[in-house]
């Protein structure tokens, strides 16, 4: 009998915290898939007040968020970040996002210039896929008092710092490296025979400057590592990266690369499956506040798209953004354009010989 | 009665079924489908053999291959090498709690993930390192010594990892070498060398096999080690599947790749077995 009892109240508890699981999960979750530092906990409490929806951060980088909704066809999450030139491409080929209904979107909290941009660059066959929200570049991270020469991608392949040089295997570097030696690979990106000319040049000289490098870095904490020991004196890095060097170390920070800062802009886009777009929509509306944006600079460490928000950027950042970048460097950045399908191919054949090569 | 009999090997068989067709057979039909897709055109596909083309035509991917394939063959070889004798100290001649002990001495470094073990031997290794940082001190070498990011580093990892599972088979077939024969061998004559060859090393030859097995395949299907310890050459076979699914988009090409890893794979384990004169059955049995 009374084993009954407890059968039933047991019953009626699961029956009751199943009903409320199913309730939360009814309200908008929003499984928001971004980069580390991009939806800092602060900012997600402040979200979660103000509107009714919770928040499920996933963070990533842009070829995994790729292959995350391809594989899913673009399902599994309700908001992605990938960067501009990575949106047009993987539409095009795998059909994972979804056009974004501007109407919804408050424009005029963006930098007009940056929006335009990247409209112009997230258009497919009419539609609209992304508007921005955070931007940086990558460059050098050098330490000024080991490595002064180094004032170019080529310069990593000098004497001068033989051993102690460290960059990724990755798109950047062939785009780097391309710039540097005088070439332009954005320009060549229409034309599949004449890309593959340059990458092989590009490869030519990775193969030859390989004595020189340390060992390719794979992820963020890997470089700081190397560059915070001395291991590594110049090297290929994001601006956000050297900054923070910067603040333990005054002479290593970044660098603009003679040949031009490669520039990105991360976005917001809408996955083809995604089932919360107003959730979405919201969380678009409310990061791109002027205040809340100036929250997520100071998690990512970069500035965001957002008009206004520098003023409440903290002046340590913008003494260092103003030290790494000149009025004519600003002007140098090559912003990258969206990337076609399929070159990803003939790159991927360049760092493969790269990497096995003696 | 026959009826029942055979309900009850159904239903026993079904979770095996299950798990093979689900999560085994399947997915592999649908990586052969995809390996034998050819990207023609944006988004349009056409049936072909190309990728499996491309992988003997770029000189590149069969080189990593069989220089994966040596170093697994080599890792698994010193790991042999070393386990043998401290299985048989664990299986023969320790007794009692310290057999135990030395037991649970093997398991311990397994209760922490391989990317935390993987991180130790990155600390210990690097050029401002522990080993470094000691060397220097004792005067035995002047400034500091890289011994991060080569294929010796690699091997050392690869060794360390698979350790337990070299040492968990050989001490079983060990334990069940009844000591009278060992005994028996030394009454007739036989010297240590001569019983180690005659009665101890065909004895164990099963849990060899097994060991050997299981450590051949970690290695070559192993990922974080190869690429956060190997250097600027070292390229690994599990490294270029991921690059290609992942990083280049292309699924077809790592489909590929993932299937010659398991023909390939397969074939030098057949191989191993055949020039041993091993077979499977007799590892098994």
């Amino acid at each position: 009998m009374v084993d009954q009892k407890n059968l039933k109240i047991a019953a009626t508890a699961v029956a009751f915290s199943v009903a409320a699981l199913a309730q939360t999960a009814s309200a908008d979750t929003l499984r928001l898939l971004t980069w580390g530092g991009y939806a800092p906990a602060d900012v997600v409490e402040l979200f979660e007040k103000e509107f009714d929806h919770t928040v499920k951060v996933t963070k990533s980088n842009n070829e995994e968020m790729v292959a995350k909704l391809r594989a899913t066809g673009g399902g599994g999450f309700d908001l992605a970040q990938p960067s501009q030139d990575r949106i047009a491409g993987p539409q095009a080929e795998f059909g994972i996002y979804k056009p974004m209904d501007l109407s919804k979107i408050d424009g005029g909290q963006f930098i007009t210039s940056m929006l335009e941009a990247t409209k112009a660059n997230t258009t497919v066959d009419g539609d609209i896929y992304g508007v921005p929200h955070v931007w940086g570049t990558s460059g050098l991270v050098v330490d000024t008092a080991k490595a002064p020469s180094v004032q170019d991608y080529t310069d990593l392949c000098s004497d001068a710092v033989a051993g102690k040089v460290s960059y990724r295997l990755k798109r950047p570097t062939l785009i780097g490296f391309a710039f540097s030696m005088g070439l332009d690979p954005f320009a060549a990106y229409g034309d599949e025979a004449a890309y593959a000319d340059i990458m092989g040049q590009v490869e030519a000289k990775l193969i030859d400057c390989k004595a020189n490098v340390k060992t390719y870095w794979g992820g963020g904490d890997e470089l700081m590592g190397l560059v915070r020991s001395g291991e590594v004196v110049a090297s290929m890095a994001w601006d956000t990266g050297g900054w923070k060097l910067n603040a333990d170390n005054a002479d290593i920070t970044f660098v603009a690369p003679a040949a031009g800062a490669l520039g990105w802009i991360d976005t917001f886009v809408l996955p083809a499956k995604g089932k919360a777009d107003d959730a979405a929509y919201d969380w678009i509306n409310f990061v791109m506040q002027p205040e809340i944006a100036a929250m997520i600079t100071a998690a990512a460490g970069n500035f965001t798209a957002s008009q206004g928000a520098d003023a409440f950027a903290s002046d340590e950042l913008k003494a260092r953004y103003q030290a790494s970048f000149s009025p004519a460097a600003v002007d140098n950045i090559k912003w990258y354009p969206p990337v076609p399908a399929g070159l990803e191919t003939i790159e991927g054949g360049v760092l493969d010989r790269v990497k096995a090569a003696k | 009665m026959r009826a029942e009999a055979k309900l009850g090997l159904a239903l026993l068989l079904t979770p095996l079924l299950l798990w093979l067709s689900l999560l085994i057979i399947i997915p592999h039909i649908n990586m052969l489908f995809i390996a034998l897709r050819e990207r023609v055109a944006v988004a349009t596909y056409e049936t072909s053999p190309a990728n499996f083309l491309t992988f003997f035509r770029e000189p590149l991917y069969m080189w990593t291959f069989v220089r994966t394939a040596l170093m697994s063959v080599m890792a698994t070889v010193i790991t042999l090498v070393i386990a043998f004798p401290v299985s048989y100290y664990i299986a023969k001649i320790a007794k009692g709690r310290r057999k135990s002990g030395l037991f649970l001495l093997c398991l311990v470094p397994f209760w922490v993930s391989e990317l935390v073990r993987t991180f130790g031997w990155m600390i210990l290794l690097r050029e401002t390192g522990v080993v470094s940082n000691v060397l220097q001190y004792l005067g035995l070498v002047q400034g500091p010594v890289e011994m991060l990011y080569n294929d010796a580093a690699i091997m050392v990892g690869l060794v360390y990892t698979s350790m337990l599972f070299m040492v968990v088979p050989l001490v079983t077939t060990m334990e069940s070498l009844d000591d009278a024969v060992i005994e028996a061998g030394y009454d007739l004559g036989g010297s240590g060398p001569s019983i180690l060859r005659e009665i101890i090393i065909p004895h164990a030859t099963p849990g060899i096999v097994s060991g050997s097995i299981v450590v051949f395949m970690l290695s070559l299907g192993n990922y974080l080690t190869p690429t956060m310890l190997g250097g600027k050459e070292s390229l690994w076979f599990t490294e270029l599947i991921y690059s290609q699914f992942i990083v280049r988009f292309n699924w077809e090409l790592g489909a590929a790749f993932g299937f010659m890893l398991l023909i390939l794979s397969s074939v030098i384990v057949w191989g191993m077995l055949r020039l041993t004169g091993q077979t499977l059955e007799k590892t098994m049995g």
